[in-house]
């Protein structure tokens, strides 16, 4: 079992004005895991990391690091650190003093300040750049010396707010595999703040997704695309389809409903059903067909194609259902002969296993 | 930008006007101004005469000034004017820094509350303050009522450098504030999170970065108040003479214009040192950065 | 231990500070204290004594027919004003061209143009009363019939007020986009109706504040007029020095509140012109 090192304890954040950017959130977070906060901005992600930094304060609840209480400890007393989305690298240091601030300002000895910058810079590749200015320097080595200067605090949690937002794509791509890296190396929890469900999806061993202030599911990447737990999460966790359903009976696990568009089904679940649901199938799930499918249970409706997007390595069709309703489906580009083989206008089938076919209440 | 010659008439249209202004009304008077401070009042049938001078006599007048009064007069200004910027500097710091922190909607209204006085005429401002401060001023009656005084508020040093401070606060929260504003927050938060106190964050962060506003400031208030002389007639007394009020004199009761002369360029020669001490260190900072 | 923080009070609220609130209170309190003081003897009796007497609007109508302080009040607020005009046009003049053109010695230029307004007051104004005295601009102006008595000061106020404006003006003009300009001429507009409908719209909440820097400086300026103003001429600052130095009469506090009252509804006025312009683009 592994030990919970942050506890998010019913925490509110209420600014004055009315407005409320946290709100009752619990979550906690465990040793030595990726954890991502995701969500739209303004859902409240930046402030819950800010508060769990100190650099801003519940209105109420409670912050447990480590085991103790610190939502109203100030931030230079608290076992974390963060790296900026702007990352905050002091103009006026080189890059040597800005590493080695944070010891030096706590009273670290100098002798061994200088290992431990020099260790904190190897770290991150920058051993080279010492003595630079941080106006001598990409975004992307701007980035790094703030990921040194708060590693070398050897902090209990690592706070990353937006790392990537600001770096080009390539940059981006490296850096996403160098944080995932050196969270394994250095064996400390990284909590790290994204809109980029991507970013999320590929780095984080768990991810909280937020909005409005309050938390919507908190589980395992692959949970959260394929369990997503309400309309939300699914919406903003890759592409999906959805249909609204009407109830129309509820035996044990087995709910039979009839999907607006496509028909009755059965899916299964295991909660109790209110009468208004909704069904959601991902675009990769469905299958696309130029005469009806054939199968036992398969779920499938005629449609005529609108759109085509070649992306390559696949396509999306855009598929028009008899009572006018839009569904996706990703088509795998697996031969040369050019796309998904389907023209605008053209009669098509879709259809899914039922398996796939995921049943949302909220 | 254009080349002067690519388009002639419009250049000399927009450059006519401001030239010849200042080259007339500026630049010719300050070359009058050079040529009397080397020139001598005229001697005729062995008097001197009030208003006619002999010119390019020599730099008497500069070898004058470098007499033990007008010394210790100069010094005295350099030290007030100093001790004025401080106190401006003390006390803008901290307002221009609390206004940059404020709430977003209340912050220009704080800093229009600072800085409109600066709007209200030297004269009355000064006038005004004498009045609060003097014998039967508010502040002394405020006392009195208390059973304290009354003390004498005026006449003597530290009202002139409070009469300084007064009227040149305002100039130092401007630039600071400009400064302070645009200083990026996270800096400051950073340096919490890196186990700074405020009291570290402020003097290894805060100030360093700020320093621009800071030297801005010191000018802007510095500057002035080497040349004031009305602060220092008003509040302070005849004991109180900054060099300002010794230029004056020799232009209206001492009437020994080409001495005042001398004593102008001392002083702008030593506004210019000042104004390269900025330079040099707004180089420094650029050379730094590169 | 530090001390804790408050709930819903982040590391970073100075201004919620007492220490930092009650300097801010005291401040302002030091700043307008007197010139309170000086509205509220506006409003005082006439005494020999200098402390309250009794509720009055007397001074404002003896202000007014005092014809020492009407003359001074009326040459400043003429002087400001011809002088704002002016030095707007030239300040403005010099700044577009700063901006547009670069010319041999342009740096030394710049800095001569700069003189004016780092210079001590004093030094400006020790050199123009010579300037005007060795012309005989004094003795020629003294006596001329009003406004034109007034012509040495303006002189004088328009040489330190037309570098601010450029500085000001300038300062705008680093946003403009020239590419305006070019799409203006390329539509076929010449030089002149380029400058007024593009470059001066442009321009425009730097030229207010520009006019209004320059108003304020004018009106406010003391240590220059004082050398500059031939004996007969007197400003209001000019009028306030002699007046207090032979003693304190209400009716300078009246005449004061009401030259406060006109700066500060200028001030106001060119926020708001500036404002609306802001909201404009």
């Amino acid at each position: 079992m592994t030990e919970t090192i942050v506890s998010v304890r019913n925490v509110s954040r209420r600014y004055a004005g009315g407005v409320t950017a946290v709100d009752d959130v619990s979550v906690d977070i465990l040793q030595n895991e990726f954890f991502a906060l995701l969500g739209p901005s303004g859902c409240g992600k930046t402030t819950l990391l800010r508060m769990i930094s100190g650099l801003d304060t519940p209105s109420e609840g409670a912050i447990l690091i480590g085991g103790e209480d610190m939502a109203y400890t100030p931030p230079n007393k608290r076992p974390t650190n963060m790296v900026f989305q702007s990352y905050a690298v002091f103009p006026h240091m080189t890059v040597a003093d800005n590493v080695a601030y944070g010891l030096r300002v706590t009273g670290v000895p100098e002798s061994e300040v200088k290992t431990r910058v020099s260790e904190g810079l190897e770290m991150v590749k920058l051993g080279h750049l010492a003595d630079r200015k941080p106006d001598q320097m990409s975004g992307g080595q701007r980035q790094r010396v703030a990921l040194a200067r708060a590693l070398v605090k050897r902090p209990k949690v690592l706070l990353l707010d937006e790392p990537l937002s600001a770096l080009d794509a390539k940059l981006r791509d490296d850096m996403r595999l160098e944080l995932t890296r050196l969270q394994k190396t250095v064996g400390i929890t990284f909590i790290i703040v994204t809109h980029d469900q991507d970013e999320a999806l590929s780095m984080a061993s768990r991810i909280a997704v937020m909005n409005k202030g309050a938390i919507q599911q908190i589980a395992t990447p692959a949970e959260l695309y394929e369990q997503p737990s309400n309309r939300f999460v699914a919406d903003f966790i890759g592409k999906v389809n959805m249909f609204d359903a009407k109830l129309i009976a509820q035996k044990g696990k087995t709910v039979l409903c009839d999907a607006k568009g496509i028909g009755k089904m059965e899916v299964e679940t295991s909660k109790a059903c209110p009468q208004n649901l909704t069904i959601a199938v991902r675009p990769e799930k469905l299958k696309l067909a130029k005469t009806e499918p054939k199968g036992a249970g398969l779920i499938k409706a005629s449609a005529k194609v609108r759109d085509v997007a070649y992306y390559g390595d696949w396509s999306e069709v855009v598929a028009e259902l008899a009572n006018g309703d839009h569904v996706s489906v990703n088509v795998q580009n697996d031969s040369r002969e050019g796309g998904a083989g389907v023209t605008h206008g053209e009669k098509i089938w879709v259809s899914w296993q039922p398996a796939d076919s995921l049943l949302l209440t909220e | 930008m254009d080349d002067w010659k690519s388009n002639r008439s419009v250049f000399w249209t927009l450059a006519t006007p401001g030239t010849f202004w200042l080259l007339v009304f500026f630049v010719i008077p300050l070359g009058f101004l050079l040529i009397l401070s080397f020139s001598d009042k005229a001697v005729i049938d062995g008097q001197v005469s009030i208003n006619e001078y002999s010119y390019f006599t020599g730099i008497s007048n500069y070898l004058r000034a470098f007499n033990a009064d007008i010394i210790s007069i100069f010094l005295r200004t350099l030290w007030w004017s100093g001790l004025a910027t401080l106190a401006c500097l003390v006390i803008g710091y901290p307002i221009a820094f609390g206004i940059c922190f404020a709430p977003e909607k209340w912050r220009p209204l704080l800093l229009l509350a600072i800085i409109l006085p600066f709007w209200i005429n030297l004269l009355i401002r000064t006038y005004a303050l004498k009045t609060t401060l003097g014998a039967k001023g508010v502040i002394n009656s405020a006392l009195g009522l208390v059973g304290l005084g009354p003390f004498e508020l005026l006449s003597n040093t530290p009202a002139v450098i409070f009469g300084l401070f007064y009227v040149f606060l305002p100039f130092m929260v401007l630039p600071l504030y400009s400064t302070i504003e645009r200083l990026d927050r996270s800096f400051l938060e950073a340096s919490l999170d890196l186990g700074a106190t405020q009291a570290q964050t402020f003097w290894k962060i805060t100030f360093p970065l700020t320093m621009p506003g800071v030297v801005t400031g010191i000018i802007l208030v510095f500057i002035p108040c080497l040349g004031m002389f009305l602060i220092s007639d008003e509040l302070g007394g005849a004991r109180s003479w900054m060099i300002g009020n010794v230029i004056q004199t020799q232009f209206g009761s001492s009437n020994d214009w080409p001495f005042g002369a001398a004593l102008s360029f001392i002083l702008m020669f030593l506004t210019f040192v000042v104004l390269f001490a900025q330079w040099g260190y707004q180089r420094r900072g650029k050379a730094g950065e590169t | 231990m530090a001390a804790l923080l408050k709930p819903g009070q982040g590391p970073l609220e100075f201004s919620r500070r007492i220490w930092l609130r009650t300097l801010f209170v005291i401040t302002l309190l030091v700043l307008y204290l007197p010139i309170f003081v000086l509205i509220a003897f506006s409003f005082n009796k006439q005494n020999r004594s200098g402390v309250w007497k009794e509720f009055t609007f007397e001074n404002y109508p003896k202000a007014w027919n005092n014809d020492a302080i009407f003359d001074a009040m009326m040459n400043s607020l003429t002087i400001a004003f011809i002088t704002t005009i002016i030095a707007t046009i030239i300040g403005t003049m010099v700044a577009v061209m700063l901006w547009r053109f670069k010319f041999p010695f342009k740096p030394g230029y710049e800095a001569v143009m700069g003189l004016p307004i780092v210079i001590p007051e004093i030094c400006m104004g020790v050199a123009l009363l010579m300037f005007f005295n060795y012309t005989g601009m004094t003795e020629a102006l003294a006596n001329a019939i009003w406004p034109f008595n007034l012509t040495t000061i303006i002189i004088a106020h328009i040489a330190f007020c037309f570098p601010f404006v450029a500085v000001v003006v300038r300062s705008r003009l680093v946003g403009f986009n020239r590419q305006l300009e070019e799409a203006s001429k390329d539509l076929g507009a010449s030089e002149m109706q380029t400058f007024w409908k593009i470059l001066v719209p442009f321009m425009k909440p730097g030229l207010i504040s520009g006019a209004l820097l320059a108003f304020t400086l004018s009106l406010d300026d003391f240590v220059i007029t004082f050398f500059t103003a031939g004996p007969e001429t007197v400003t209001f600052p000019v009028k306030i020095y002699s007046m207090v130095k032979t003693g304190v009469k209400y009716e300078v506090n009246a005449a004061s509140t009401l030259l406060i009252i006109i700066t500060i509804a200028a001030t106001v006025l060119a926020m708001k012109l500036q404002s609306t312009d802001k909201a404009g683009h």
